[in-house]
């Protein structure tokens, strides 16, 4: 099963590892920023550098890095060969450059940080939006489920094609239709356990 | 634990509406009970109305005196459910995570979290599994983690419905030996008809109604008849 970007927590004792869930979704956040500011191949390949040396520090090994930005392969090529056509190479480095950067740190956040503490983090700094009736704790269950139902889906999708195949078929309907079926079906049960598990109290 | 099932009905509406438990009046207060019947016999349901998951048409259920049409919340910190397909109970990404997730509200110390998730992981086995990705785990090894993580609530009655299902004959009996370990009431449907030979009681449903209500060897044989594999 390709949980790809999903880039699960690695445990580690690295600096990393260590700092505050809150900490490094602010340092994100400021790169998402800050980003646009990158507009020389030469910053693009200092931010790229410092990156790629960050995941050495959290002590992961290059082929976990590689892994991060597999399954949006087809996106690079795509985005390359429009940009090389229409603006040359450089250009086409630089904002390939952007996009690596940022997937590539968005993982690194992920695979240093436990679910439980992101999620803790965010409802932390949602915790002011109490007063205009936003629940902090549902928003951190959000993004929990967010998480959760990537393999679930990814399972899912892979049960559906198995069986088209066992069944000799490859048309669009009968891949969708039994996927959504399974999809809502398994939101229903999943929202039934929550309930048994007290979230809705 | 007293569970009182007082005259209870339940129809799933729809274009064709089904009456799936049809006027069930029953009390239990033994530590093991087994629930058994064919497929649509009305046991989900059955087991869905002990902690309120389903609320009645008609009649009443109260655990330890408590309505769960009134006081589900309560109800809920007494009563925990273990589905068929743990993958629909996961909901953290690792292991020790799912198993904290049912504290998060208790707004307990770390320590004390990682503390009682570390005794539930090592007394079902899973102690090497802590930071592993949840839904990578084997179905039997899922099934003791969702176990885990209803009871890391401590709750008091433990429900399960038909646990052993989408597990082989090997981990559906290490199942049945945790179950058999387990200092709570557990009430537990299952197809799995030898899991409940050292129960106190068994129950069988057939057409949304209990047809027997007897220790397991007679209430199993009893059922045996129904299903004309005697």
């Amino acid at each position: 099963m390709n949980t790809g970007t999903l880039g699960l927590y690695r445990p580690g004792t690295s600096p990393l590892h260590r700092a505050r869930a809150g900490t490094k979704l602010l340092g994100l956040a400021a790169l998402g920023l800050g980003s646009v500011f990158l507009t020389t191949w030469q910053t693009v390949t200092a931010a790229l550098a410092l990156v790629v040396a960050l995941y050495a520090v959290a002590g992961l090994p290059p082929r976990t890095m590689l892994r991060q930005v597999r399954p949006m392969l087809f996106i690079v090529v795509f985005v390359a060969v429009f940009h090389v056509w229409t603006a040359g190479w450089v250009r086409a480095y630089e904002v390939l450059g952007v996009i690596l950067l940022l997937v590539l740190a968005a993982a690194l956040v992920t695979l240093t940080t436990p679910v439980s503490a992101m999620v803790d983090a965010v409802v932390a700094a949602a915790g002011g939006l109490r007063r205009f009736g936003v629940d902090p704790e549902r928003l951190g269950l959000i993004l929990m489920l967010g998480i959760r139902c990537v393999p679930l889906m990814s399972t899912l999708v892979a049960e559906v094609r198995e069986a088209q195949s066992a069944r000799g078929t490859r048309s669009l309907r009968a891949f969708a239709v039994p996927l959504i079926v399974r999809a809502l079906r398994e939101a229903d049960a999943m929202g039934e356990a929550l309930v048994a598990r007290g979230v809705d109290d | 634990m007293r569970v009182e099932v007082d005259h209870v009905s339940h129809v799933y509406p729809g274009p064709s509406p089904r009456r799936v438990l049809d006027d069930v009046t029953v009390e239990l207060t033994q530590r093991r009970v087994g629930v058994i019947g064919a497929n649509g016999s009305g046991k989900s349901t059955f087991l869905r109305l002990m902690n309120g998951l389903i609320v009645p048409d008609a009649g009443h259920v109260r655990v330890d005196g408590l309505d769960t049409a009134k006081d589900a919340r309560e109800v809920r910190r007494r009563v925990g459910f273990c589905f068929t397909d743990p993958d629909n109970q996961i909901i953290m990404p690792t292991v020790a995570e799912d198993v904290a997730f049912g504290l998060r509200k208790a707004k307990l110390p770390k320590d004390e979290v990682a503390g009682r998730v570390d005794v539930l992981l090592r007394r079902f086995g899973l102690e090497g599994h802590a930071e592993h990705p949840a839904h990578l785990l084997s179905g039997g090894q899922k099934q003791l983690l969702a176990l885990a993580s209803v009871l890391i609530t401590e709750p008091d009655l433990l429900i399960m419905d038909e646990p052993t299902t989408l597990l082989d004959l090997r981990n559906a009996a290490e199942i049945g030996r945790v179950v058999g370990e387990l200092d709570q009431s557990v009430l537990l449907a299952t197809h799995h008809l030898y899991l409940l030979e050292s129960f106190d009681r068994v129950l069988v449903f057939d057409g949304g109604r209990i047809v027997a209500d007897d220790a397991p060897g007679p209430a199993i044989a009893f059922y045996r008849e129904l299903m004309g594999v005697a």
